[in-house]
């Protein structure tokens, strides 16, 4: 039983990791209409600009955070501008090419920045929490923790502002949206913005668990596009629900079947539900 | 532009090719020319599917691994001699892209290459993972050279050049003919609009999948050639970062059409043997090198003179049609 339920907060664990990461990448795609390759290498440099802040600078775990989400918004943003914004008349392969080149740009500055090692990210919670029989270690609880604050927030944020129903309007009707005078830009640069503190916030949390290298985007966003995939391309529940899913099948998959094949769980997991239903698992209407 | 006609530039090339060893200062020049031109192969099939199909195919590098290991694991582990094994190289990735082709070819647009970057991530885990297969993260070592043929012995690099350079040419006619076939023009209607090309009467997933077999063909292919010419592997074969690579050689040179990838492929390399002193940093310059060119360039280099020839004839002779040269791609709105 104990067995079972620490498995149970493993999947919370990285369910909230990847429906952090989801979220962004399926904003802008609500946005772009074109998946972001680049988030990946959002995600990365938020653990390096963290990892620099903490490590180099001695800020202590929070300032490194909020230093990540700035920089990352701000490396986000950046691409919106000089990158997509103006692709946005180009056909989507062009898309899906620029952002492999700003993926490839930033991986290679990162490694130019601070070399090939794997560098190891302090936290101030090390200590383990005992409930009953059950260790739980304090950094997992607070990913948790955070992760569910962050989309509570952004749920509220999304439903109850006027600025987040901008958003949701330019996702669900772009022409739409400018005929009742919502400025495109603003909200394109916003929602990017938003995407990259959420990636940047992701990563810091969960690197402590895990080490900060330059490809550390490559699993975690290719999970995030199968999330959002099953989720439904450009739907907050839907991210948030198949993050979970993902996490839980990853947890569950790597202790009763075998740590060795548990990242390919996921993509096996996409396979076999598109065979079956071309459209996505929550998705109405085909692609 | 009447000096420039197709026919003298391809032999043009082909004797700068041919001579290429007698000019090369040394072996290693012979090395990386061999392998840029196996990587020529297998750009040349991605430019099928992605720049004549429009599908863009992320598990390339997965397909060009399989028919690599395919060479590796039956010459080392099971005595094939490499001439057998070969063809199996490409006739297994074949197969297994009849298998990926037909889920992943009912999804469009970016859905399709989402689930083959998925499909591709599979590959290099079961590479990596499956030891009793595929010897896991130590690779496969002391893969034999290809066998003597015709006096010429082929763990030479001057022999192994020639080899390689056979296949290129063999793989460039056989591009050539399908382009330029009805075929090709099927394809190259699928790309420009599948919903137009169905009303037209195409059947779409024959002949998208035909596409996609036929490109991870070249992809095996090119890794069985790679296997026999370096002659060790690893699960890194696989990638994404080499279909990264592929993309970039096909766009750099021009998409869909078929002089471009072979010259990405070829110039990319030989410009980041120059750039050495950048090594693993070189995508700090190709990286935004790329996202230029996608917006300031997007035909590439080919496809960018072939545009500006077309005009030129447009202007000179407004009345018949200029001749169909293989257009590069157009404006092809997502849907």
């Amino acid at each position: 039983m104990e067995l079972f339920l620490q498995q149970v907060l493993n999947g919370l664990t990285l369910g909230g990791v990847y429906a952090l990461v989801a979220l962004g990448l399926t904003l802008v795609y609500g946005i772009l209409h074109v998946p972001n390759f680049a988030h990946g290498a959002f995600y990365m440099a938020g653990a390096y600009s963290a990892f620099f802040l903490i490590n180099r600078l001695g800020l202590n775990y929070w300032w490194g955070m909020l230093g990540a989400a700035v920089t990352v918004a701000l490396i986000s943003v950046l691409s919106e501008r000089l990158v997509f914004h103006p692709l946005r008349k180009a056909p989507y392969l062009h898309h899906m090419i620029a952002s492999i080149g700003i993926l490839l740009f930033l991986e290679a500055g990162a490694q130019a920045l601070w070399g090939a090692d794997f560098h190891r990210m302090e936290t101030p919670y090390t200590q383990l929490l005992t409930f009953g029989s059950l260790t739980l270690p304090a950094q997992r609880l607070l990913i948790i923790g955070a992760a569910f604050l962050l989309v509570v927030l952004l749920q509220l944020f999304l439903t109850k502002t006027i600025t987040g129903a901008t958003i949701v309007a330019m996702a669900q009707n772009r022409e739409g949206a400018a005929l009742v005078g919502i400025d495109a830009n603003r909200v394109a640069m916003l929602t990017f913005a938003i995407a990259g503190a959420l990636a940047g916030m992701a990563a810091v949390l969960y690197a402590p668990i895990n080490l900060v290298y330059t490809s550390m985007g490559h699993l975690v966003i290719t999970k995030a596009f199968v999330i959002i995939v099953l989720g439904g391309m450009g739907s907050v529940p839907g991210a948030i629900a198949g993050g979970l899913i993902i996490g839980f099948a990853e947890a569950f998959g790597a202790f009763y079947i075998s740590t060795d094949y548990k990242d390919i769980i996921a993509f096996a997991l996409l396979v076999l539900i598109l065979s079956v239903r071309p459209q996505g698992l929550f998705a109405r209407g085909a692609h | 532009m009447k000096m420039f006609n197709p026919t003298a530039g391809w032999t043009l090339l082909l004797a700068l090719a041919l001579a290429f060893p007698f000019m090369a200062g040394n072996d290693y020049h012979l090395t990386v020319m061999s392998t840029a031109y196996i990587y020529a192969i297998a750009t040349v099939g991605l430019n099928l599917i992605t720049g004549y199909t429009g599908q863009f195919n992320l598990a390339h590098s997965g397909f060009m691994a399989v028919g690599a290991y395919t060479v590796g694991i039956l010459t080392v582990d099971h005595g094939f001699p490499f001439w057998a094994a070969l063809p199996l190289a490409g006739l297994v990735a074949a197969v297994l892209g009849v298998f990926v082709g037909l889920v992943s070819l009912r999804l469009k647009t970016h859905f399709f290459s989402i689930f083959t970057l998925c499909v591709g991530y599979i590959m290099f885990l079961l590479i990596e993972k499956w030891e009793s297969l595929t010897h896991g993260t130590v690779g496969i070592v002391g893969i034999p050279a290809p066998e003597p043929f015709a006096g010429l012995d082929f763990s030479e690099p001057r022999a192994l050049y020639y080899l390689v350079l056979g296949f290129l040419v063999a793989s460039l006619w056989v591009m050539h003919r399908i382009v330029r076939s009805l075929l090709g023009r099927t394809f190259m209607a699928i790309r420009n609009s599948d919903d137009l090309a169905q009303a037209l009467g195409i059947d779409l997933m024959r002949n998208k999948l035909l596409a996609f077999v036929l490109s991870v063909f070249f992809a095996g292919l090119a890794g069985g050639l790679y296997a026999g010419s370096v002659r060790f592997l690893g699960p890194g074969i696989a990638g994404v970062e080499h279909t990264f690579d592929m993309t970039m050689y096909m766009l750099v040179g021009g998409i869909g059409t078929l002089l471009g990838p072979l010259l990405g492929a070829i110039g990319v390399p030989w410009l980041t043997q120059y750039l050495q002193f950048l090594q693993e940093y070189r995508f700090v310059v190709f990286g935004p090198l790329l996202v230029l060119l996608v917006i300031f360039l997007p035909h590439g280099i080919v496809g960018t003179w072939l545009n500006r020839r077309r005009r030129q004839a447009a202007k000179a002779a407004p009345a018949p049609a200029p001749a169909p040269a293989p257009a590069p791609v157009q404006e092809v709105r997502h849907a």
